[in-house]
């Protein structure tokens, strides 16, 4: 179980996974992640399940090497296997027809992003993606977001690619252009946060899909807890998405340094 | 044979009458209840890993056994959820025959190592005991006695399996692998069903492993009456999280004629109150899960865990004893237990709040935390207390704590964890359609049966209960057994 049948670099530090797990890849939708463990002494981190293969019985995941845990799991090669995976964990992404969504990503978020716009491509919703990394050689998965939206607009913080600036000067164009239905964020928590503080001042429903310090990830333990809407949530059973115009971002920023 | 038939016959074999009649009742209620060995009270409030309490000698089980008076009707089996066949066990012990006490202890439990060290005896079987109920002595140590033929087996490297019925070719599914779907799988195979334990986590025990702390129970006891299971022919498969990974009609359909579910009361209750969600405030499950589960105080280990220096656990119960006693361990210079009734009324076994008192363990009990505060970067640096005194008794019986208007006290403190209590785990619930629910989120089932309205679901342990103990979880695990096995062969 749990072999991993491809790996490729999407850039010196991310990687993609593809890893047998039939039963998961079966159930999974939008959304959902996992949770993986590499070694005997080795942590639980979620990741969130960026493909499945049906008839290869796999599911993709996309990593950033940042940490002990995620450079020990971006060193196991093809062939390796992963220790522990199970899933899919969360409460799947609510699809339907909302007209126009933007989809903005940043950085590795883009990988869990994906199956979203997927999804909402799908459903028959006009799908922006703006995708933003630091610079050229970080945007990733540019081809496959582009075959799913309607429009894919590029930023990168020094301008080496695409549009000079942030996610949320991307996201501002679009919204100054035309009306948009639903924004949809994925990446790093303060990058979510300044996309909510956007999307609240033209009152754009907005999600945002969180990824906090997590152990179980089954609701066992309360590790990854964020206050929405004045009420704490765990984030692995009632996430990982919530309307960020609600969500304590702060707070969410405090609390993923409590290892730090 | 009724229960009662059996008892009476294994009570009148020639060896038993031999040895009642080799000692008077008054000699044997003249011996001193035994004492179990423990470790050094400042020595092992150091050391995680080390059990407290050390077991008996075989001379000390021995000469604890000859104080069991070998009732003609054992009231100790009343109060035991699992019916173990006590004296039966214990007059083993007493003439010298230790692993035919371990095999009786498992004709009834599949975890006699894990019930001797962690059943509240004196709320059980040692309550009903005729030494406490008619003699006003000390009950026989029918839990040191249990543990004693359980690790006198354990240690022999005999270990025996229970006599296992032939195939019938039945395949029962248990979600969940704590002591209730531990219990149950037992039973189940020892009646030739084919058994297959899905679990959520990456290890099998439940509880067991992530809960209760290595100086009470240690895992590798745990993993070696699971490997007797596994022995026996039950299957686990891990990483499998049943209402996710795979469904209710998944198991149907893969030829599941019964599930037993047992996914227990995982769900970590707060408080509420402001400050709750600073860095260094956490459940209980989470400190104790990156300590036992993930071995996270240990540098080798990929899991970090916060060694606070100033600790206090809120609540009364076992799991905050373990907590603080854990916390005191990885290093805290003050350890503390806030619970807003008095000592008396506290849920723990009172061995527990002996061995957590002993190990310097202070108790701030008529306190309640109302909130805490933090420094610049969100840590918490204290806590303010409630102080309470107590009213009329609640409709638990217990006295109600009231607060005492103006009676308020700050403490520092650099890490909190909260051990409030558990919930039932809405997974199983929200994910079998149909089966009924009572408002605090359990599964309603048939008392005597353990069976839920879905006709092939039984459920036990806390999923039915709430938060309760090993033992009543176990119990269910048996009931649920005997009741799906009726069933079934019909």
């Amino acid at each position: 179980m749990n072999k991993i049948v491809s790996k490729e670099y999407f850039s010196e530090n991310v990687v993609k996974f593809e890893v047998e797990a039939p039963l998961i890849a079966r159930s999974r939708r939008a959304g959902h992640f996992v949770i993986v463990r590499a070694g005997d002494k080795g942590e639980r981190i979620p990741l969130t399940i960026a493909a499945s293969n049906l008839e290869k019985g796999t599911i993709t995941i996309v990593i950033q090497a940042v940490g002990a845990s995620s450079r020990k799991i971006c060193a196991l090669n093809e062939g390796d296997y992963i220790t522990d995976v199970v899933g899919p964990l969360g409460q799947a992404t609510h699809i339907e027809k909302y007209g126009t969504v933007v989809c903005a990503g940043g950085g590795v978020g883009i990988a869990p992003m994906l199956p979203i716009i997927e999804a909402m491509k799908k459903a028959g919703n006009r799908v922006i993606s703006v995708i933003a990394a630091r610079t050229k050689d970080l945007v990733i998965l540019e081809e496959q977001v582009a075959e799913n939206s309607d429009e894919v607009i590029v930023m990168t913080d020094d301008g080496s690619y695409g549009q000079k600036g942030l996610v949320t000067n991307g996201v501002e164009m679009v919204i100054q252009r035309e009306k948009v239905d639903l924004c949809v964020t994925i990446g790093p928590a303060i990058m979510m946060k300044f996309v909510s503080l956007l999307t609240q001042k033209y009152n754009i429903p907005t999600m945002a899909s969180l990824n906090t310090i997590m152990v179980d990830g089954t609701g066992m333990c309360g590790a990854c807890r964020v206050t929405v809407g004045g009420k704490t949530k765990f984030v692995c059973v009632d996430g990982p998405e919530f309307n960020a115009h609600e969500v304590d971002f702060d707070e969410m920023l405090m609390r993923l340094k409590a290892y730090k | 044979m009724t229960e009662q038939e059996y008892i009476q016959a294994r009570r009148s074999e020639p060896w038993r009458e031999e040895l009642r009649k080799s000692k008077k009742a008054k000699e044997r209620g003249d011996v001193p209840r035994v004492h179990m060995p423990e470790l050094d009270p400042e020595y092992r409030s150091h050391t995680l890993v080390e059990e407290v309490n050390l077991g008996l000698s075989a001379e000390q089980a021995m000469l604890e056994a000859t104080r069991c008076l070998d009732c003609v009707n054992p009231t100790c089996m009343e109060g035991c959820p699992v019916n173990i066949q006590i004296p039966t066990f214990i007059k083993n012990i007493e003439r010298g025959e230790f692993l035919e006490a371990a095999k009786v202890l498992k004709e009834t439990s599949a975890l006699p190592a894990v019930c001797g060290r962690v059943c509240p005896q004196e709320k059980q079987c040692e309550a009903k005991c005729i030494y406490i109920q008619k003699m006003k002595k000390e009950p026989v140590a029918i839990g040191y006695l249990e543990r004693f033929a359980a690790d006198y087996e354990r240690e022999s490297g005999k270990i025996s399996l229970p006599e296992i019925a032939v195939s019938n070719g039945i395949k029962v599914a248990v979600v969940g692998s704590g002591p209730a779907g531990l219990s149950f799988a037992g039973d189940m195979v020892k009646l030739g069903y084919d058994v297959t334990v899905f679990e959520a986590l990456h290890e099998i025990g439940g509880v067991l492993k992530y809960g209760i702390p290595e100086f009470r129970l240690p895992n590798q006891i745990v993993e070696v009456e699971i490997d007797g299971l596994r022995k026996m022919g039950v299957k686990f498969i891990n990483n499998c999280i049943v209402g996710k990974t795979i469904s209710y009609e998944d198991l149907q359909q893969g030829g599941f004629k019964g599930i037993f579910v047992a996914s227990g009361a995982g769900l970590p209750n707060f408080m509420n109150i402001p400050g709750e969600n600073l860095i260094g405030v956490m459940s209980s499950n989470e400190f104790l899960t990156r300590v036992n589960l993930m071995d996270a105080s240990n540098e080798e280990s990929d899991t970090p865990v916060q060694k606070g220096r100033l600790v206090a656990v809120i609540g009364g119960g076992n799991t905050a004893m373990d907590a603080v006693r854990t916390a005191k361990r990885i290093g805290a210079e003050r350890a503390m237990i806030v619970y807003r009734r008095s000592e008396e009324e506290m849920p723990a076994r009172i061995e527990e709040v002996k061995h957590a008192k002993e190990e310097g363990i202070e108790f701030l009990t008529l306190h309640n935390p109302i909130r805490y505060e933090g420094d610049n970067e969100g840590r918490v640096k204290r806590m303010l207390l409630q102080k309470m005194e107590l009213g009329e008794p609640d409709a638990s019986g217990r006295r109600r704590p009231v607060e005492i208007e103006g009676a308020t006290e700050w403490i520092d403190v650099d890490e909190v964890v909260v051990s409030v209590g558990v919930s039932p785990n809405p997974l199983i619930p929200s994910t079998f359609k149909g089966l009924e629910i009572t408002k605090w989120g359990t599964i309603v089932v048939n008392q005597d049966t353990m069976r839920s309205d879905l006709p092939d679901v039984y459920a036990g342990g806390d999923i039915v209960r709430g938060g309760a103990t090993v033992i009543l979880a176990m119990g269910d695990g048996r009931k649920a057994a005997a009741a799906m096995n009726k069933a079934l062969v019909k």
